[in-house]
């Protein structure tokens, strides 16, 4: 060797000359990875797929045979399912009740005073029976029977409404278009403490107002109704909703129903505006409910009206545990996350994992030490590539999923709006999950360990939950704490205070709201990504 | 080796009689898994886990339920009492899958197969020692179920005064009840066959996190996708097929009747899972290279 000449060392890099280890290039070299290992790809598409085929399987997997009573043909799928009320929102709801009606022109006002709610309940033990045939009904009232002033488009089921009234559980509520619930004063109604209501209308707004003395109205609320004619309906109702008592045991749950029967006495009737048809017509609206024809009835005695009614104004509430409400809502079509995860899990596990099982991950850190974004790398593309993939799925079972489910049987209608959520949730919850398992991985180094912690961690509490065999109270609080509660973002329909249904997480009601569900899971991630990033620093490879 | 040997040294040392004429027996290739699975540090441990989550899942789901004074409760209070048997089987899960796996992983599944060349001997002998000691384990993790049950219960107003009593059909648990037994036992049997399931899953994949998947997907998903579908006959079917819920079918002590599969039957469906594992991974393990 001679001095002098030495010329320095110029590595060959093809493309490539500054910023080797810049984030850009990590990313690029873990997705290069992940993309080049055939058996992770194709762990991905079988997430799909099986997404796709479990979605369509329980669509498929309903079917109807009914025949109507007296004989007649055998029908299938649809046509057995009753119809629904749609009301002003598009969801379908409940609109049956007992109508003393005038008709209202234009702006004006109605008060009315309460003296007393009474109501009949199904017998306790429906197998009994009494003297006359089936055992008799009782004295009593659902929690949510109610009586009151109502402003309404029309006498069709699922019109606009406005509905001032007493309940026998809930004190005094505005409620309004099925959905909205307004409290106002609380406490029941008596003869000794009767309720004095107000509702007001002016153009599409209406205003409802209580007082129990009759001189000191407080407002209760004001609803805008959008599509209410100019000469409206206006009276008073009493609605009755069906008995529902849910038992829970180890056999699943069932309920127990039938309907019922409120009576009302108002008195004190006070209007103003112009009412032209100076004479009330009583009407039972959807026919009384499921309650016995002519269960509904109105007597004017003098100034005092008694007015008995059945059914309910609420939405339908869906769920496999309420009898004779919609079959599907497009949580069902995404039964497949389920095994979506666990395939996603093992694939994300893996990333991590098969690198230290080959001695991998020494090559990796040596082309890139700054841990931290090695780690940060793997998490950006397997979150992102399991995101895309759960989004494709959840997109296409859903969408698929209802067309068949609609072919076979009835699916909730939700908003397009929700319909995002659920489908953005369903693959942000896999998208979390795979980065919880690959943050697992790191930290544990065993695969084994970290797919079966991951899975168990998030499935094994959802069918504790669902599987009946707890009670109900404490799925709830397994659905709150548990990596579990995610499945809270598929949830697709709104559970109503205002209707009393059973709302288990196995009937698709979860504790906690779908975001804050998903919320808790990432907090596990971020907990076990930071625990991995530390690790990853401190320990050797 | 390429070194010469020098002259008068002895040549290869020469096996004991017994072991050149049965080298590749089952006995022997029962001490050598059992000498495996004694030396690593995971089995232990994951055995220990076994017990532990077992009892403690079902110490928690019995004390979470509670019978209000003057209600009947007509909870199968065996079946509660037994709920960790769901957590358990995932430990049994990676115990027996990675009995396998781990070697494939390591590379020693080449040292065992030149050991023992005889490959169903060595799948039957992983199966004896692994299944062995999964009951084993199972029987105390059971056994600390029922004991917490028997002690949590009574303080939760599953009483005498509440209908709890042998003559209506709920008597306080205890192992010298018939259907308990039966339960227990069964529970016991149910992860010694999960075990056998997740052994010949993982004989046919080799690799341990596929085969982890794959079984608890076998496991848990069975339920989830029984659930979901509304038609009842299919519903039915599905339980009846799946090998969790069928055999989840030996913990029921009440209600009998309405169970989609009795028992002992459902147990069978698990065994004939397993058994399938076991055959398809044994000849996938005669077929392939290692």
């Amino acid at each position: 060797m001679t001095a002098g000449t030495v010329t320095p060392y110029q590595p060959y890099r093809p493309g490539q000359q500054a910023g080797r280890d810049g984030f850009a290039q990590v990313l690029h070299a873990e997705w290069t990875k992940f993309r080049t290992v055939r058996g992770w790809v194709i762990g991905l598409l079988a997430a799909v797929l099986v997404m796709l085929g479990l979605g369509l399987l329980s669509a498929g997997g309903s079917s109807h045979t009914c025949q109507t009573s007296g004989g007649g043909p055998t029908r299938t799928g649809r046509a057995c399912l009753p119809t629904y009320a749609v009301g002003p929102g598009g969801e379908p709801v409940d609109d049956s009740f007992y109508f003393v009606r005038q008709p209202l022109a234009g702006n004006g006002s109605i008060t009315v005073r309460v003296t007393s709610l009474t109501g009949l309940l199904p017998p306790a033990n429906p197998n009994a029976s009494g003297p006359n045939g089936p055992a008799d009904t009782r004295p009593g009232l659902m929690p949510w029977a109610k009586a009151g002033l109502i402003i309404a488009g029309g006498t069709n089921q699922g019109s606009a409404y406005a509905a001032m009234m007493v309940t026998a559980g809930h004190g005094v509520r505005l409620q309004d278009n099925y959905t909205q619930d307004t409290a106002g004063e609380p406490g029941a109604v008596s003869a000794a403490s009767p309720r004095w209501l107000r509702l007001t209308r002016s153009g599409g707004t209406i205003t409802g107002y209580d007082s129990s003395d009759g001189t000191h109205w407080t407002q209760v609320g004001a609803v805008h109704l959008t599509g209410l004619p100019s000469t409206a309906q206006a009276g008073l109702f009493t609605a009755s909703p069906d008995y529902n008592v849910v038992s829970q045991s180890f056999g699943g749950t069932s309920t127990t129903g039938g309907p019922t029967q409120a009576t009302a006495v108002f008195d004190q009737l006070g209007r103003s505006g112009t009412w032209p048809a100076g004479t009330w017509t009583g009407d039972a609206i959807g026919a009384g409910g499921s309650g016995p024809p002519g269960a509904g009835a109105y007597h004017q005695n003098g100034s005092q009206f008694s007015v008995t009614g059945s059914g309910d104004i609420a939405p339908v509430i869906a769920g496999h545990g309420n009898e004779g409400d919609p079959d599907f809502t497009i949580t069902d079509f995404l039964l497949g996350t389920f095994a979506g995860l666990i395939a996603v899990v093992v694939v994300a596990t893996m990333f991590i994992t098969a690198e230290y099982r080959r001695g991998l991950i020494r090559t990796t850190l040596a082309a890139s030490p700054r841990r931290g974004r090695v780690l940060a790398a793997k998490a950006i593309v397997v979150g992102a590539v399991t995101f895309v993939a759960g989004l494709v799925a959840a997109t296409v079972a859903v969408i698929a999923g209802t067309a068949l489910g609609n072919k076979n049987s009835y699916v909730f209608p939700v908003s397009w709006l929700t319909e995002l959520r659920v489908v953005a949730g369903a693959a942000a919850l896999l998208a979390v999950a795979a980065v919880l398992a690959l943050a697992l991985g790191t930290v544990l180094r065993r695969s084994a360990a970290a797919v079966s912690i991951v899975i168990v961690a998030i499935v094994l509490p959802y069918i504790l939950a669902v599987g009946s065999v707890l009670p109900v109270g404490v799925s709830d609080w397994l659905l709150r704490i548990t990596p579990a509660a995610a499945f809270a973002v598929q949830q697709a329909v709104p559970q109503y205070p205002q209707v009393t249904a059973l709302y288990s997480p196995g009937s698709g009601y979860f504790p906690l709201p779908p975001w804050a569900g998903l919320a808790v899971l990432c907090g596990y991630a971020a907990l076990v990504l930071g625990l991995a990033a530390v690790l990853l620093r401190r320990r050797d490879a | 080796m390429s070194q010469a040997v020098p002259a008068g040294s002895p040549g290869p040392p020469s096996l004991p009689v017994a072991m050149q004429a049965g080298l590749t027996g089952l006995r022997d290739a029962l001490h050598a898994e059992w000498t495996k699975l004694r030396t690593t540090a995971g089995p232990a441990w994951l055995l220990a886990a076994t017990v532990v989550l077992t009892v403690a899942v079902s110490a928690a789901a019995t004390a979470a339920v509670r019978c209000p004074a003057g209600t009947a409760c007509p909870v199968d209070t065996t079946k509660l009492s037994l709920t960790g048997i769901q957590c358990g089987q995932a430990v049994v899960a990676i115990l027996a899958g990675l009995a396998i796996s781990g070697e494939y992983s390591s590379g020693m599944m080449r040292t065992t197969l030149t050991a023992m060349p005889r490959r169903t001997t060595v799948l039957a002998a992983k199966a004896a020692i692994v299944g062995g000691l999964v009951l084993a384990a199972g029987t105390a993790g059971v056994l600390g179920s029922v004991l917490a049950g028997r002690l949590i219960l009574p303080g939760h107003g599953f009483t005498a005064a509440h209908g709890f009593t042998a003559a209506r059909g709920f008597p306080l648990l205890s192992l010298g009840d018939g259907p308990t037994l039966r339960a227990a036992a069964g529970s016991v049997l149910y992860l010694g066959l999960i075990a056998l399931l997740s052994l010949g899953i993982a004989t046919a994949i080799r690799d341990s996190a596929v085969t982890i998947g794959v079984v608890l997907g076998l496991l848990y998903l069975s339920p989830l996708i029984a659930q979901a579908v509304s038609n009842p006959q299919w519903h039915r079917h599905l339980e009846q097929a799946g090998p969790m819920t069928a055999g989840l079918a030996i913990q029921a002590t009440t209600g009998l009747r309405g169970l989609p599969i009795q028992p002992w039957a459902g147990l069978g469906v698990l065994a004939a899972w397993s058994a399938a594992a076991l055959i398809i991974g044994g000849l996938l393990l005669r077929l392939r290279d290692a």
